[in-house]
């Protein structure tokens, strides 16, 4: 049978009161993000990656799962069978077969392959999702990644969120 | 934003279905051509399976009768430590690994 989208916030609120916790405060952003529109054509365009899926590459030191706001450089041209996924939130079984679910390195790579975009930058970043403190977030990390995508001038970013 | 209605953490599209998977950064690219509005959102039309039972048991927290009623947790504890995908992964680590970034909070 159809059903609608999984209501993910209602179901966070019944999970907090079933197990007798406060309930959990979602983040509201008043403001609507600025619109950029790109001046080139997507063929041209150098495509950043950021993911927020637990994902590092065999070598790196891995994320922990306590408000881990550290974030790690992947070289956009990493051995596919070298990336990594740990989460405490989402089921590993896919990404750990299948990086690309949440971390599309090979699509990318096929896009710039194929003419579709431009080229990738040297690096993409992934860092953990479930940070509890939206603060650190908006104030640390963030304002840090987005110097990373300047400083690569990317012409457009990817968010993969899990 | 593109919304794609799959179980968490198959975000960019269904493992090793490159179709899927390009058709979802597709999407994102078009739309961040075409968005004339900031927020736009695209719905993808894929569908996990024929019918969505999968979201039945999502978060979905399990009465635990043995304990007079009480709800199990069932979500994973959080760790201060890194989690390691492989054990061996541990042993690959050199140094303080260099493209380790972490920031003052």
């Amino acid at each position: 049978m159809r059903q609608p989208p999984v209501d993910y916030i209602e179901r966070t609120r019944e999970q907090y009161a079933s197990l007798g916790y406060p309930p959990y405060q979602w983040v509201r952003n008043q403001e609507p993000s600025t619109l950029v529109i790109p001046t080139k054509p997507m063929h041209e365009w150098r495509v950043g990656l950021i993911a927020s899926g637990g994902i590092y590459v065999a070598g790196q030191i891995a994320f922990h799962f306590r408000d881990d706001i550290s974030y790690r450089e992947i070289a956009f041209e990493t051995p596919t069978d070298r990336i990594r996924t740990t989460h405490f939130a989402y089921d590993l079984t896919d990404s750990r077969r299948d990086p690309n679910v949440v971390f599309p390195l090979d699509t990318l790579r096929g896009l710039v392959r194929d003419g579709t975009v431009g080229e990738l930058p040297t690096h993409a970043y992934t860092f953990m999702g479930g940070i509890y403190s939206a603060r650190k977030v908006r104030d640390v990390l963030a304002p840090a990644l987005v110097t990373r995508l300047l400083q690569d001038e990317v012409d457009v970013a990817l968010m993969v969120p899990v | 934003m593109v919304y794609l209605d799959f179980p968490l953490g198959h975000t960019a599209g269904r493992a090793h279905d490159v179709q899927s998977q390009r058709a979802v950064v597709v999407a994102a690219l078009r739309l961040l051509e075409e968005s004339r509005q900031p927020g736009s959102t695209t719905k993808l039309r894929q569908r996990w399976s024929e019918d969505d039972a999968w979201k039945d048991g999502v978060m979905r927290p399990k009465l635990n009768v043995d304990r007079g009623g009480g709800f199990d947790d069932d979500r994973v504890e959080r760790f201060a430590t890194p989690q390691y995908q492989e054990s061996e992964d541990a042993a690959l680590v050199t140094g303080n690994c260099p493209t380790c970034v972490w920031l003052e909070e």
